[in-house]
């Protein structure tokens, strides 16, 4: 059976510390917060007609990554700065991470999400719209990008 | 890096400000303990005693829509006129209420309570005759204990034929200690 959804609060407390970690890391701290603000008022208005709660996080995580998509295609190139690497995000990708901004912008969603937040591919797959094969192509060919980056 | 408190709290605001809540709460102080306050688009809809949000915003959801959220504003009405009624400036409460969810009896019932005045006592049988059902006492009473919005629907102003508290859902006590604070005598 479905899971119901829990009263919005719940979801809201659950998810928002990771969400606006996960914007800032897209858009840098000043377009962050429109953009959490956009995400939880986007998240509300559908929030009432979910037929089911079962992936909530996912769900969250794919509104976030499509506001910050027509974030950064409204935004100004000074925007786009990479912030620091986040303290919560796996060593190995701790390190690169700092070097995300300079990806193509689907790619970074692709790779913050499959390392940075654990999500898998049917999950990053819904938050930019594609199929699950290209979001598996977008993250690995971001990987790609970063490492050659890293080491260069 | 943590959510700054401002974001936090725009968000709240602006989800209320935009209609998009079924329910908008807050927790308020108060001499009798913290009081869970709630409001729908139509009025108030809730006030508990207890504090703690985990069931009541679960009841709330499944009778007004999942939309529950923590925001301060829509219930700053009711927080000041609460204020002003255990200061004693204030006799009568001047915000709607949202009793549509409840069963029709109860409504009604909660319609005659609201009539009962500031410092004085009602009984069951009295309620239940000015219903027109003067053989409900016990149905009266059952609906006045599952009473969603206390002290604003002062439920604590009936007591039993002989006088006695009988009960609260807030405890006797504080059935006591409001009843006092309007001064009446039990």
């Amino acid at each position: 059976m479905p899971t119901a959804a829990p009263p919005f609060e719940r979801f809201y407390e659950a998810t928002r510390e990771e969400i606006y970690r996960y914007l800032v890391r897209l858009l840098g701290r000043q377009s962050a917060e429109d953009a959490f603000q956009e995400t939880f008022l986007k998240a509300l208005r559908a929030y009432g007609r979910l037929v089911h709660a079962d992936n909530l996080r996912a769900w969250a995580f794919t509104i976030a990554t499509r506001v910050a998509l027509d974030e950064r295609r409204r935004a100004r190139p000074e925007h786009d700065l990479p912030e620091l690497a986040a303290s919560d995000a796996r060593p190995a990708f701790a390190e690169l991470e700092h070097l995300a901004g300079t990806l193509p912008r689907t790619e970074r969603a692709a790779v913050v999400l499959r390392y940075g937040y654990d999500l898998a591919y049917a999950d990053i797959a819904a938050a930019l719209g594609s199929s699950e094969e290209a979001a598996r192509q977008a993250t690995s060919s971001g990987v790609r990008r970063l490492r050659k980056k890293g080491v260069a | 890096m943590t959510l700054p408190i401002e974001l936090d709290d725009r968000f709240r605001s602006a989800a209320a400000a935009e209609g998009l809540l079924d329910v908008a709460y807050d927790v308020a102080d108060s001499p009798i303990g913290p009081l869970l306050l709630a409001a729908s688009e139509r009025g108030v809809c809730r006030i508990s005693f207890n504090p703690e949000p985990e069931a009541a915003l679960e009841a709330l959801a499944r009778a007004h829509g999942v939309r529950v959220l923590r925001s301060p504003r829509p219930v700053d009405e009711l927080r000041h006129q609460l204020d002003d009624y255990f200061e004693g400036r204030r006799r009568d409460f001047d915000v709607a209420v949202d009793t549509s969810v409840l069963p029709a009896f109860q409504q009604l019932v909660l319609e005659e309570l609201a009539r009962v005045p500031y410092g004085e006592l009602a009984t069951y049988g009295g309620l239940a005759a000015r219903i027109g059902r003067p053989r409900a006492a016990r149905a009266v009473g059952g609906a006045l204990n599952r009473n969603p919005i206390p002290i604003v629907l002062p439920c604590h102003r009936v007591v039993g034929s002989t006088g006695s508290l009988v009960g609260y859902a807030g405890g006797l006590e504080r059935k006591r200690a409001l009843l006092e604070l309007e001064g009446a005598t039990v």
